[in-house]
């Protein structure tokens, strides 16, 4: 073994999945994921899809992969990260395993199916069978294989045809201190009826400081005119690895909203694929990442318009301090013969310190030659006239930068139709700034 | 209330303003009128505390205290005003909240109670009257997509809730239709006391016969170069900037 794949602690990885013993349907797939796994290893910054990304602290590190080990987590501490008051159906996992007891999964609305994804193997096997491991390609990303092999705990989710789900699902993932460092692989299928709608938030929690690497896939399938807004909140412990996949397929003009928060972490990537596979569909993607410290976060977006008169419209927003990293690639692929598309794009960054850093990349492939497509980035500081305007109105500096961070951050979430998650996501913005107490006299709270 | 002894400031490596003299008192009124470009921006800002410029020389003195010496905002805790001549947009930035911490902030600094939701409407309320400002305007971001008058507007709308001692207003006039520079005098008319100064700096006369300077000075390559009554305007106004210069030479 050369000393390069003895510091990769793959073995570790084998050892741990050959303890695991499942013995279901999917025992193939998790087998020749694993396979792939070992022979590809980590990604390393030779590839061009990880240029600006090291996983060596992953990979040099030595994780267990056994769910659930964990000092208790109590209500309380489980309330304090809930959302206030919103009715939703909640999905509470702690330390990668599900939690029954804080989640409330029992009578639920007509027509539609929460389920833990062990629960859900064994039950709905027809459907998964048609949908488990066909969006995400483990192929694609070492990290998908790794979270197929470990396939056990995630949530399941099916909303049959014409149904509109009112109450949002809210997806827990909860982490703290552990005996031994862990390495979660939560693995989430959403699958939605034709003209069904729903809302989905994935939460990834730390509640305290610990190291621990979450590995999470999700994917999505749209049936024709199916709506989908999906929120990804991320705000794992500022020791963390985190390396998130969402993949969705979107059939005839269905729609998929994703929101992607990026708080926390120590080492984070965020990939999201999504395939524009007929006619009419759209996609929209927001995504605001705040970092500080020694941040490193990385946000991969990828859309492809397969088919003619499909939509994608993205808007990323970067706030960086400290001596943190960030990095936006946003690749767009308009396919031959996919006419009338329509494809915009735009990410904007604010740097707050000298020390901090962006690489920003746009990416369009066109094969097709009747379409529309737009995209820019922009990197800057704050605006030296709209700070004095401001002190000039008594407000103090601190409060100024404060005020005018939070602004351009909320430019994305001020646009989040639903009230309890809008005024969430700007609660947990507000409680990133540098002074928070200030500049809460200038929103809703 | 001000006093400006002998002021030189520098943006870069170009002096600007070359040995200004001015002195306010409580409850005066001073237009400063000038040419394009003469420094009448450069000394308002040198007098808000705007950063860039270097003063090299002289004393700008506040209220008897050394006013170059505090931060923007401290002046403003002070009470002084600009009213800039260009006010920035600022998306996202609600104009009602931003106007509501300015009032606590100052309060704040005087030791007084910060008013909440309830007592600072029934404040604005009043103002939103005197200078006609329409209410959906109010709770938009500050400026954004504001017509250049609205700008103005708003700008005389804050100084009237805030009520300042000393308000500098920079060519608030320029670019008003006769009917916004009746309101825009109306706000600053109904500030007027005799604790209150008001610094105008203008272009055109026409502002002049809405509110009546106790003193005209016009300024010409960062100097006052004559200073008089509300007939130096006049004059300026039939023969133009060359008939002054000319004089002062
Ligand atoms: N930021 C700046 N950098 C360099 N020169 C400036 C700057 N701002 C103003 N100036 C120059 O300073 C002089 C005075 O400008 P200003 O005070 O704006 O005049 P006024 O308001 O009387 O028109 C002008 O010559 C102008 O070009
Ligand atoms: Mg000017």
């Amino acid at each position: 073994m050369s000393p390069e794949t003895m510091s990769d602690n793959i073995q570790n990885y084998v050892n741990d999945f050959n303890q695991l013993k499942i013995d279901d349907w999917l025992d193939e797939s998790r087998h020749s994921a694993l396979k792939l796994f070992k022979e590809s290893g980590f990604p390393n910054s030779k590839l061009e899809n990880w240029k600006y990304t090291d996983v060596r602290p992953i990979k040099k590190k030595s994780f267990s992969n056994v769910p659930g080990l964990t000092t208790s987590v109590g209500t309380e501490e489980i309330n304090a990260v809930r959302f206030n008051g919103l009715d939703c159906i909640e999905v509470v996992f702690i330390n990668g395993l599900f939690s029954k007891e804080h989640s409330t999964l029992v009578a639920l609305e007509k027509g539609l199916v929460v389920e833990n994804m062990l629960d859900a193997l064994a039950k709905d096997k027809d459907l998964l069978a048609k949908h488990l491991t066909k969006y995400a390609d483990d192929k694609v990303s070492p990290f998908t294989a790794l979270n197929t092999a470990f396939i056990q705990n995630g949530t399941f989710i099916n909303v049959v045809p014409n149904t509109v789900i009112e109450k949002p699902i809210n997806i827990l993932y909860l982490s703290k201190e552990s005996n031994s460092a862990l390495a979660t692989h939560p693995r989430n299928l959403i699958v939605m009826g034709e003209n069904s709608e729903a809302t989905v938030i994935e939460s990834y929690i730390g509640l305290d400081d610990a190291n621990y690497f979450t590995n999470a896939v999700t994917e999505v399938a749209l049936s024709p005119s199916a709506i989908l807004k999906h929120y990804k909140i991320q705000q794992e412990s500022l020791n963390a690895y985190h390396i998130g996949n969402l993949n969705i397929r979107q059939d005839k003009d269905s729609k998929l909203e994703s929101h992607s928060i990026s708080l926390g972490g120590a080492l984070v990537r965020n990939d999201i694929h999504g395939q524009l596979a007929a006619e009419g569909a759209e996609i929209i993607m927001n995504g605001l990442y705040m970092t500080g410290d020694k941040q490193h976060v990385d946000n991969h977006t990828r859309v492809d318009h397969l088919k003619p008169r499909t939509l994608s419209t993205e808007n990323y927003r970067g706030v960086l301090n400290g001596k943190s990293r960030a990095v936006f690639n946003g690749k767009v692929i308009v396919h031959k013969g996919a006419q009338k598309i329509e494809a915009h794009q735009n990410n904007a960054n604010l740097l707050l310190s000298d020390d901090a850093e962006i690489d920003t990349k746009p990416e369009l492939e066109i094969y097709a030659d009747d379409v529309k497509c737009a995209h820019g980035a922009t990197v800057g500081q704050l605006d030296q006239n709209m700070l004095f305007y401001l002190r000039s109105r008594a407000i103090d500096e601190e409060t100024a930068r404060s005020l005018l961070t939070y602004a351009f951050a909320d430019e994305l979430i001020s646009n989040i139709s639903f009230a309890p998650i809008r005024n969430r996501l700007e609660h947990l913005v507000i409680g990133q700034l540098p002074d928070t107490a200030l500049i809460r006299e200038f929103t809703n709270e | 209330m001000l006093n400006i002894q002998d002021l030189h400031a520098k943006i870069g490596n170009k002096e600007i303003l070359k040995g200004l003299n001015l002195s306010v008192n409580a409850g005066e009124v001073h237009a400063i009128m000038g040419p394009n470009g003469s420094g009448k921006s450069t000394l308002a800002n040198v007098l808000a505390g705007r950063n860039g410029y270097d003063v090299t020389k002289g004393t700008v003195e506040y209220e008897g205290k050394n006013l170059l010496k505090l931060l923007p905002e401290e002046r403003a805790w002070a009470g002084l005003f600009l009213a800039f001549q260009y006010p920035v947009e600022i998306p996202g930035v609600n104009n009602v909240y931003l106007l509501k911490a300015a009032v606590n902030a100052v309060r704040k600094y005087r030791g007084e109670t910060e008013l909440d939701a309830v007592e600072f409407l029934g404040l604005i309320k009043e103002k939103m009257k005197v200078v006609k400002m329409k209410e959906d305007l109010l709770n938009r971001s500050v400026n954004e997509g504001f017509s250049g008058g609205e700008k103005k507007r708003n700008e005389i709308f804050q100084m009237s809730v805030l009520e300042p001692k000393l308000a500098i207003l920079d060519e608030t006039d320029s670019g008003l239709d006769i009917d916004a520079l009746k309101i825009v005098s109306k706000g600053v008319n109904s500030l007027r006391n005799e604790k209150r100064s008001v610094i105008l700096v203008t272009h055109y006369q026409r502002l002049l016969d809405y509110i009546k300077p106790d003193h005209v000075h016009v300024l010409s390559d960062g100097k006052i170069i004559k200073s008089g009554g509300p007939e130096v305007a006049l004059e300026l106004e039939e023969k133009g900037y060359d008939w002054i210069k000319e004089e002062a030479a």
